[in-house]
């Protein structure tokens, strides 16, 4: 489904009304709008991966097809989570409802929906831990604001919590820290207990964890997708290369996220990479078993998630390299920085990463032997090593569009940046409280990339494309740089709908642009084939 | 609804103190044995609350990052907003608590024209500051009831508060700021439409229980005189265990002791208890250091995985077909 089916953006701009409705929330149960929700998981899909209660269903539908047992289950479960995890029992505690989250939302200000209010998203859950977990919800009720776990709560809790993206946002203004995305992630196992996933999360969970990607692109996809790639890279460059798959020996395992090798502008971003390594006679392999460094797992449970992570460090063993890069990727960042090594570590059979280009040893990473591409793209921009012509970028103006998992839960705020400079002449940053740590979600994160929930994502991206149109409108910005593949997807979508003359590019196809490679013919087409300009007809 | 039920709640109790002293001559019980089981409540409640965290382990490194992180030489990392090291986070808990640093951090969002735009927004902020440390402030004033020979730095504190030289007796800033701090929270709570809607009886109740205290407090200070010394008196047989209640203090003392009995019993309960949470919160008290020191989860266990030996099983007929190496022929 395009974005042309849904309300235009005026419409949905003059929708908003941020004063909250007369009856109360526990008064009003929630409302399911079309557009505003993903369709509900497939059986197949969580047998795959053998996930309880699975079964073909509906949210459209009266009927859940809940296991009798349904409320049990759901209690059991919130006590399990309590005693695991300190974030959430505190966060549970220590709200004083101060209201400072309440319009740091990108859904709440893109929707003005009460329940999207940070605050009240937690309340939703914090009801329910109240009226079954403490004595004063026990004892007072409502005026302890607890409530009973009825139907329409479970069908609150499905609604709202497939209405986050789990982007901290909220979290960077909360005096006590409370972040939501730690309820979410909660809410989320709880409500898979009941096999209510959404199908856009549990297939590519299923196809990650059976075929090693999202996508579920197969091993002979993968080469020929990445064949195609190195075709355009020769009528590009006249440079033929030719990466290796599977390799055992290399120093180096890259893994980049799947959706780099799918659709444009990600594939842009892929040959960047491609580009890159080969420039440098980087001694690395891809994986076709660890062909996906993102990880729907996360939007299910930490257990999902840990699964379908496994491979990172089994494939370094396995082919016997001695670190690992990994691409431009949001989600997979923000795991990989604060979850990875907890989950497989210690990862001893492997090296303290040294660039062998610049030699530099990426102390910050001695643990984990991970570092981010864009890590090691500054690194050689820093050390000299990379002959770049910027000015091939110059009929770009760009902005920079931080990801909210690599700012705020990783702080990789500067090295992009760098790396941007380093590339292109013309950069414009969006206002600074939309930017760095204040930095707006795409609204489509978390799984909520669908398309049947194209006005939610519309909704939840306006503060980002927002920004984008004041850039646009005062310095003629028209390209929205990033890091992350989820971006890459989803910000195109939000940039045709609210500033069509905006592009979205990830950072490496800036790099690929730039890049003066050793033999190379005359550029005369960028990486998306389009004519360079100033060198057109030139062939 | 919502703030009125909170209000006659303490409208009750302010009665009930008043009731039970002036006609009922519980003296005791309100002197006594109320302050002592509130003490006893606050102090095991507490401690069973903090414990009850404590037991929670933090299983994964999950510090919201504020600012750039600890990477290469040359890029300036964010010591505090993003701390990679302990001192880090001293100085990160410590700007939390002392002077709520992310609060500061508050904006307004505000749809303009079909724009949307962000100001700076720091009332609550400063409300919030002002009413925290005003209530310290007057907690260690109060400390000089409980002890014989009154300290050299209560006398400071006092000093300090009421360094404007106005009024006899001298007016303290404190008094006048804690009361107008409240009075700012509440009013926002009612003004403000998406505050009023989030709202429960919960976040009423504290601020006209405290309210009630503060108010009561002036009351007895500036305008209805309480007998100072039996009130001291009073303080030091309780904090010494021989409870003795003197004869002469007035019932506003009562009615003041009882709210604040009641707010400290109230404590363990409600959301009083972010006083202690705020130490506890993981997205602020960790290092954001979690590839260069593996973090352990206590509770980890082993899960099923789809090994590469599976993976190649499924898929080596078209690996091979590729030219993509396999361990298997």
């Amino acid at each position: 489904m395009a974005t042309s089916k849904i309300i235009k953006p005026n419409e949905l701009v003059v929708s908003i009304d941020y004063k909250p409705p007369m009856k109360w929330w526990m008064d009003t149960p929630a409302e399911f709008k079309p557009g505003m929700y993903c369709w509900g998981a497939k059986k197949k899909n969580l047998d795959a991966v053998n996930f309880p209660n699975a079964r073909d269903w509906s949210p459209k539908e009266e009927d859940w097809k809940l296991p009798e047992n349904w409320q049990e289950i759901l209690i059991e479960g919130l006590k399990d989570k309590l005693g695991k995890y300190r974030s959430f029992r505190l966060f549970m505690d220590i709200c004083v409802r101060c209201g400072a989250c309440a319009d740091k939302c990108h859904f709440f200000i893109g929707s003005g929906d009460p329940k999207n209010m940070p605050v009240l998203r937690t309340e939703l859950m914090r009801s329910i831990y109240k009226r079954y977990f403490t004595n004063s919800g026990k004892a007072l009720g409502r005026l302890a604001g607890a409530r009973d776990l009825t139907l329409d709560v479970l069908k609150e809790w499905w609604y709202y919590f497939y209405q986050c993206t789990e982007c901290r946002r909220c979290s960077v203004f909360c005096p006590y820290g409370i972040d939501t995305a730690e309820i979410t992630l909660m809410a989320r196992e709880l409500i898979n207990l009941l096999g209510l996933n959404t199908d856009w999360i549990s297939g590519p969970v299923a196809n990650c964890y059976l075929k090693g990607n999202h996508l579920g692109l197969e091993p002979h996809t993968i080469k020929s997708s990445i064949e195609f790639f190195l075709d355009d890279i020769e009528t590009i460059t006249g440079i033929k290369i030719e990466p290796t798959f599977n390799r055992k020996g290399a120093e180096i395992l890259f893994i980049a996220p799947s959706g780099d090798l799918f659709a444009d502008p990600g594939t842009y971003t892929a040959m960047g990479y491609l580009m890159l390594f080969h420039e440098l006679g980087l001694d690395y392999t891809w994986s076709t078993y660890a062909s996906e460094g993102g990880n729907f797992g996360f939007f299910t449970s930490n257990e999902m998630a840990k699964r379908l992570h496994y491979k990172v460090y089994a494939e370094a063993k396995r082919l016997g390299v001695k670190w690992i890069i990994g691409g431009e990727c949001g989600h997979m960042w923000r795991l990989w920085h604060q979850y990875l090594d907890t989950w497989h570590g210690p990862a001893d059979f492997l090296e303290v990463p040294v660039s062998p280009i610049t030699g530099t040893r990426f102390e910050h990473a001695k643990s984990s032997k991970f570092i981010h591409i864009v890590e090691f793209t500054a690194d050689l921009i820093k050390n000299g090593k990379l002959k770049l012509d910027p000015t091939r970028n110059d009929h770009l103006k760009v902005t920079w569009h931080d990801s909210c998992n690599t700012s705020r839960g990783m702080g990789f705020l500067e090295e992009p940046r760098y790396v941007l400079k380093g590339v292109c002449n013309n950069f414009y940053e969006m206002p600074e409280n939309t930017i760095r740590e204040k930095t707006f979600c795409c609204g489509s994160g978390t799984g909520l990339n669908a398309s049947e929930n194209m006005e939610l994502r519309m909704r939840g991206g306006l503060p980002r494309a927002n920004a984008v149109k004041y850039v646009r409108d005062k310095y003629g910005v028209n390209m929205l740089g990033n890091i992350c593949a989820i971006d890459r997807a989803t910000l195109k979508a939000l940039v045709e709908y609210y500033t069509p003359d905006v592009s979205v590019a990830g950072l490496h196809e800036l790099v690929g642009n730039a890049l003066i490679m050793k033999g190379e013919k005359e550029r005369t087409i960028d990486l998306r084939l389009e004519p360079l300009p100033g060198k057109e007809g030139k062939e | 609804m919502r703030a009125v039920i909170p209000f006659i709640a303490v409208l009750v109790l302010v009665l009930l103190a008043f009731i039970g002293v002036e006609v009922g001559k519980l003296n005791f019980l309100f002197a006594v044995v109320i302050p002592y089981v509130a003490i006893s409540v606050f102090t095991i409640g507490f401690i069973s609350r903090v414990v009850k965290w404590g037991k929670s382990p933090v299983p994964f490194r999950i510090p919201t990052t504020c600012g750039q992180q600890k990477s290469l030489p040359w890029i300036k990392d964010s010591k505090i907003e993003n701390p990679s090291s302990t001192f880090g986070v001293i100085v990160r808990m410590a700007l939390e608590v002392l002077l709520f640093r992310s609060l500061f951090r508050n904006l307004k969002t505000e749809m303009k024209s079909g724009k949307i735009v962000y100001g700076s927004e720091k009332y609550l902020w400063l409300a919030g500051l002002a009413f925290h440390w005003s209530f310290l402030f007057v907690l260690i004033r109060h400390y000089r009831f409980f002890i014989g020979k009154v300290p050299a730095f209560i006398g400071l504190v006092e000093g300090l508060d009421s360094f404007l030289q106005v009024g006899v007796p001298l007016l303290y800033i404190t008094d006048v700021a804690i009361l107008a701090a409240v009075t700012y929270l509440f009013i926002r709570r009612v003004y403000l439409p998406q505050v009023r809607y989030i709202s429960l009886p919960a976040d009423y109740f504290p601020l006209f229980l405290i309210f009630g205290i503060a108010a009561s407090g002036v009351l007895m200070r500036y305008f209805y005189k309480t007998h100072i010394v039996a009130v001291k008196e009073l303080a030091m047989s309780l904090v010494s265990f021989a409870p003795k209640v003197p004869e002469g203090i007035g019932v506003i003392f009562y009615i003041h002791l009882f709210l604040v009995s009641t707010l400290i019993a109230y404590f363990p309960f409600s959301k009083l208890m972010h006083m202690g949470g705020v130490f506890m919160s993981p997205t602020r008290n960790l290092t954001g250091n979690s590839r260069e020191k593996r973090h352990i989860n206590p509770w980890d266990y082993p899960v099923k995985v789809h090994t590469y030996e599976e993976y190649e099983n499924d898929f080596r007929d078209k690996m091979k077909s590729v030219g993509i190496p396999v361990e298997k022929e």
